[in-house]
């Protein structure tokens, strides 16, 4: 995950102090110092590359928006690389809404339906499947997989790579002869990328190309200057300690809000049931765990499927509130607002399944591959390793429950079969070391002993039946 | 591991006797194969102890070093190993022709690693080496690597040791043959282990599945016949049992030997070579030498035939392998992976004459990249391709939801929006699969070879009698709806009915839409067959009309998946010279062409 910051960095822009330093006294102005560092390195630094690391919601799109404009504004060119079509679009959409004169280009690929119909009414943006069509504009965008099919003569002069430490290292190979210099967003706490043949034969090379794109500029240019947003705006006061300490050991980040600042209370009583009770409790405190029965189960173990399907319709059934520091009033909890997430697709097909059963429409569920990103006021979890007899690499990685209990304003209920310390106990991480290769931290064993540690404050046993 | 693999792993365990799990034959085998049964020394990744190789099961020729450990020694074994191998390859090598224009290889598809340049020749058949478990694949991978930096006396005149003539060749092939090994479906280098264990499935864990002889003892086994043995017998008989010296009647295939037969059998072997070669260096006369040397070739011949002891089962079982997998037909698009195997092989041909180096040690950058890209595509060829040619595969992918097979029951035609209107049919397709069906969702299915697309418009709610649509009865339902369905397709939409009969979805949604899509759930949630539609997009020619045949018809039997048949390359990568400041910048400015290993001390004994 992260790896210990290199020191001995230049230049470090505006302000006398770290704004980590201060992040927990004053919020915002550690925020905002933050961003105007990580402005000054893009506009008038030296470095080829900056690399900034973002923890979940700590306004990752909201810096690249804004980078894209002052560069814009510089005259700089200026082309973004993001992992997906939803996340070019989504930036294309918030560009046009903080700037509608803004020159924007969308380059797409030449399937149908190739992004989303609502650029179509934005007037100063231009989509074309070809690059040459998008000459001039002041920005354009598209998907890492896109630009490695665009060739050009003239590099831009900018770049700013999104969701960088989800790129593979190969994907930038690609792209990296179209910029001169470029700007790496990312959140090094999310899944890393995968290669679905086996890579081993590289591990250890600066270059191997299943690592992260990030972990091979740092491995070349290890003088860039590294910086990172210290503040999350999304994660509530009640979960960003724990996320910090469990997923970002050495670059802690706090909260935006205080203690208080949220809550969720509910018009409809308790009705005394395991489902109602965790709620409750997550209402309460930001965090609950519904522990089932221990049990070795498939992985669509229909029990917690079920129990995690109640949960979510409870939740509206109760009509919950949300308060929260951006609205007066307290702002209805619609399926909308609400996110399932899941280790695997069957899992999630599962859930959605037993939602249709209940009549619960419109409630996101998917797996932490696709929650990547995004943001919801209550999220309800399948334990990666509920009901499971071993404890693969695959379920043990960090990346995927810091996804998962990262997603959330408000609070996060974990379904989850007991004894899964025990199974943890049983199985010690036992991946091969292999040389030159960085060692992680923390491993995905270490992080999910804290978060249920955590968890277990916030226990509500029950039995479905 | 599937869901599907699991069942058969249950069954073999049940039945006492390995179960198909395929019903054709994936790989490429070759007529007339070069098996090599490997054994190194223990303690010595190194060090060769021996080999059985041949093409001709009744001949094998049996290669050996006596003392492993002499580098003079192993010399030998190595040049003898390639006056073997490579006129098996040069034969295969001769052959090549302009292939048709059908087989010629796509633009874009380079072989592993390498960039493809046009190539005018292709090698009619490429030479096959197989191994009897993934350990033998490593054994060439490492001799590959030991011998291909190697120089000869003629490139290099001052080294004091030089390497045999032919050895840094054999190495160049070695190192090849294993590198494609890693090409999912390549079929240059195969280990019969993992032949066998893709072929059926046994009663015991993929690791067990290793050993050669236990694999074979499962699908082998007789469990019905007067005095047979289930397979966990007879598997644990191979693995275990041992004769009156201690020494195991199935000896692992290599390259690895048992430590009782190190301890017992080889060291005091290896002893009495050394003695008689020391007796023969400190004979005083002619005729002590002559004794002394016919000692040597006597304790030469007992550790000859004790490695032949150990690998000539294992030579057997690869060839029963041999047998068993020729049983199969061979799969569709095996012959397509094997003319890419035949590029691979004519493309190493062709670099060897061009007077290339070695394979570096090291991937650069771009290559490393380029061969990745290619493995991700293979793998993805590779799957779709076994489920399109057996429909064990495809029942793997249609219980995981990424296919379904169902019967046409309705074609609407329909055509886009536009100038000129292009047919755009509407199939509605009963199944009982449960594909992961969402809006925008893409299926694929095989027309002529070639892929046709179509897209997932919607669910279709079938007509459910209400009186049986509680939810007790949905099994039952389904199965008599199977009959009726035909009847009351017209009544389909007739949600009313749906609704009245389970107070459930009362409040589930206000539009008549909405009430479908929850009676379908309901379908879905019932274990019952249901509908899909789907608009297909493409393959039914120019025309305003769709060409004969390019639309499923009423009654068809189809298979959907929603995996691409065929594959995407890639984007395009930079050349090594152009690799950018984000990955080091072009390599070789600093690092001179690859210099052969450095001796050691320990080289020499």
């Amino acid at each position: 995950m992260t790896t210990a910051p290199a020191t001995g960095r230049p230049d470090p822009g505006p302000g006398p102090r770290d704004p980590a330093e201060f992040a927990a006294a004053d919020p915002g102005a550690a925020a905002d110092l933050a961003t105007a560092r990580i402005l000054h390195h893009t506009l008038h630094g030296e470095a080829r590359g900056v690399v900034v690391d973002s923890p979940p919601g700590a306004g990752k799109s909201t810096l690249v928006v804004r980078a894209a404009r002052e560069l814009a504004a510089a005259g700089r060119p200026l082309m973004v690389i993001a992992q997906t079509n939803a996340q070019v679009d989504d930036l294309v959409l918030r560009l046009a809404a903080k700037d509608p004169e803004l020159g924007v280009g969308r380059l797409h690929s030449s399937e149908a339906e190739p992004y989303d119909r609502a650029l179509d009414a934005l007037p100063a943006v231009r989509t074309s499947a070809k690059a040459g069509d998008l000459a001039g504009l002041d920005v354009v965008l598209s998907t890492a997989a896109k630009w490695a099919h665009v060739r050009t003569e003239e590099p831009w002069g900018h770049a700013i790579v999104d969701e960088a430490y989800q790129m593979r290292s190969d994907a930038l190979l690609a792209v990296a002869g179209l910029f001169e210099r470029a700007l790496f967003v990312g959140d090094p706490g999310q899944l890393d990328p995968f290669a679905v043949v086996g890579s081993e034969q590289w591990a250890g090379l600066a270059y191997d190309p299943s690592a992260s794109a990030v972990s091979t500029l740092l491995a070349h240019n290890p003088e860039l200057p590294q910086l990172r947003l210290p503040v999350s705006w999304r994660l509530p006061a009640s979960a960003a300690p724990l996320v910090s300490r469990a997923f970002y050991p050495f670059t802690p980040f706090t909260s935006g809000t205080g203690p208080g600042a949220r809550g969720l209370d509910f018009a409809v009583a308790s009705d005394g049931s395991g489902p109602d009770r965790v709620i409750d409790e997550a209402a309460g405190s930001g965090w609950g765990l519904l522990e089932l029965p221990a049990a070795r189960t498939p992985r669509t173990d229909p029990e917690a499927v079920d129990s995690l399907a109640r949960v979510v319709a409870r939740l509206l059934e109760r009509e919950g509130r949300a308060r929260s520091e951006t609205a007066e009033e307290p702002v209805p909890l619609t399926a909308a607002r609400i996110a399932v997430g899941t280790a695997h697709r069957d899992q999630a097909a599962a859930v959605r399944a037993a939602l249709d059963r209940l009549g619960v429409r419109g409630v996101t569920v998917d797996t932490a591959n696709r929650l990547q990103g995004r943001e919801y006021e209550v999220t309800v979890v399948l334990h990666p390793l509920s009901g499971r007899p071993d404890a693969t690499a695959f379920h043990l990685e960090t990346g995927r429950l810091c996804v998962l209990a990262s997603r959330h304003r408000q609070a996060c209920i974990v379904v989850c079969r007991a004894g899964v310390p025990e199974l943890l106990d049983a199985h010690p991480s036992t991946e091969p070391v292999q040389l030159g290769v960085s060692v992680k931290f923390p491993d995905g064993w270490e992080a999910n002993q804290a978060v249920l540690a955590e968890l277990g404050g916030h226990r509500v046993a029950w039995r479905p039946g | 591991m599937s869901l599907l693999t699991d069942l058969a792993r249950l069954e073999a365990v049940h039945s006492g006797r390995a179960q198909p799990a395929a019903t054709v034959l994936h790989r490429h085998l070759s007529p007339r194969p070069l098996v090599l049964v490997p054994l190194t020394t223990a303690g010595e990744t190194g060090a060769p102890l021996g080999a059985l190789l041949g093409t001709d099961r009744e001949a094998p020729r049996l290669l050996l070093v006596p003392q492993p450990r002499d580098r003079e020694l192993r010399f030998t074994f190595l040049t003898r190993l390639a006056d073997q191998v490579l006129p098996y390859v040069e034969e295969y090598a001769r052959d090549a022709e302009v292939p048709e224009p059908s087989r010629a290889r796509p633009k874009k598809a380079a072989e592993d690693g390498e960039e493809a340049e046009p190539e005018p020749e292709l090698c009619t058949d490429a030479p096959q080496l197989i191994v009897p478990s993934r350990g033998g694949i490593e054994w060439v991978r490492l001799l590959g690597r030991s011998m291909r930096f190697r120089r000869t006396a003629e490139q290099d005149p001052e080294s004091s040791h030089p390497a045999p003539p032919h050895v840094p060749l054999l190495g160049r092939w070695f190192t090849h043959y294993a590198e494609r090994s890693r090409v999912p479906g390549s079929s240059l280098l195969l280990a019969m282990t993992d032949l066998l264990s893709r072929h059926w499935a046994t009663g015991q864990s993929s690791l067990e599945d290793q050993h050669l002889g236990a694999l074979l003892a499962w699908i082998d086994a007789r469990p019905d016949d007067p005095g047979g043995r289930g397979g966990a017998e007879a598997a644990l008989h191979a693995e275990t049992a041992r004769d009156a010296r201690g020494q195991l009647y199935c000896p692992p295939a290599g390259p690895a030997t048992d430590p009782a037969f190190d301890n017992r059998l080889l060291a005091p072997a290896i002893e009495a070579y050394d003695r008689a070669r020391g007796a023969y260096a400190a004979a005083g006369d002619g005729t002590a030498a002559d004794r002394a040397l016919g000692q040597v070739s006597a304790a030469e011949r007992e550790i000859g035939a004790l490695v032949e002891s150990v690998t000539r089962p294992a030579w057997e079982a690869v060839w029963r392998g041999v047998d068993l997998l020729r049983t199969l037909p061979p799969a569709a698009h095996t012959e397509e992976r094997w003319i890419r195997d035949r590029w691979s092989f004519t493309a190493h041909r062709d670099r060897l004459a061009a007077g290339e180096p070695p394979q570096p040690r090291r991937d650069d950058a771009v290559t490393a990249a380029r061969k990745l890209a290619t493995r991700e595509r293979e793998q993805a060829r590779l799957e779709a391709q076994e489920a399109l040619d057996d429909p064990l595969a495809m029942a793997v992918r249609r219980l995981s939801g990424e296919a379904f097979a169902g019967e046409v029951t309705e074609v609407l035609p329909a055509w886009s929006e536009g100038k000129r209107p292009s047919p755009r049919p509407l199939v509605t397709i009963r199944t009982e699969d449960r594909p992961y069906l969402a809006e925008g969702i893409k299926a694929y299915r095989s027309l002529d070879g070639k892929q046709q697309t179509a897209e997932f418009v919607r669910y279709e709610a079938e007509s459910v009698p209400s009186e049986r649509k509680s939810a007790g009865d949905a099994e039952t339902s389904v199965r008599d709806e199977k009959e009726s369905v035909r009847d009351e397709k017209e009544s389909v939409r007739d949600e009313e009915t749906v609704e009245g009969a389970d107070g459930a979805w009362d409040g589930a949604g206000s539009g008549s839409g909405e009430r479908a899509a929850v009676a379908v759930e309901a379908q879905l949630a019932a274990e019952g067959a249901y509908s899909v539609v789907l608009r297909i997009t493409d393959r039914m020619g120019r025309a305003r009309e769709p060409a004969p045949g390019s639309v499923p018809e009423k009654g068809d039997r189809v298979c959907f998946t929603l995996f691409a048949h065929e594959q995407r390359g890639g984007g395009r990568l930079p050349e090594p010279e152009d690799t950018p400041w984000t990955h080091g910048g072009p390599p070789g400015a600093d690092a001179p062409a690859e210099a052969p290993d450095p001796l050691t001390g320990e080289d020499l004994l």
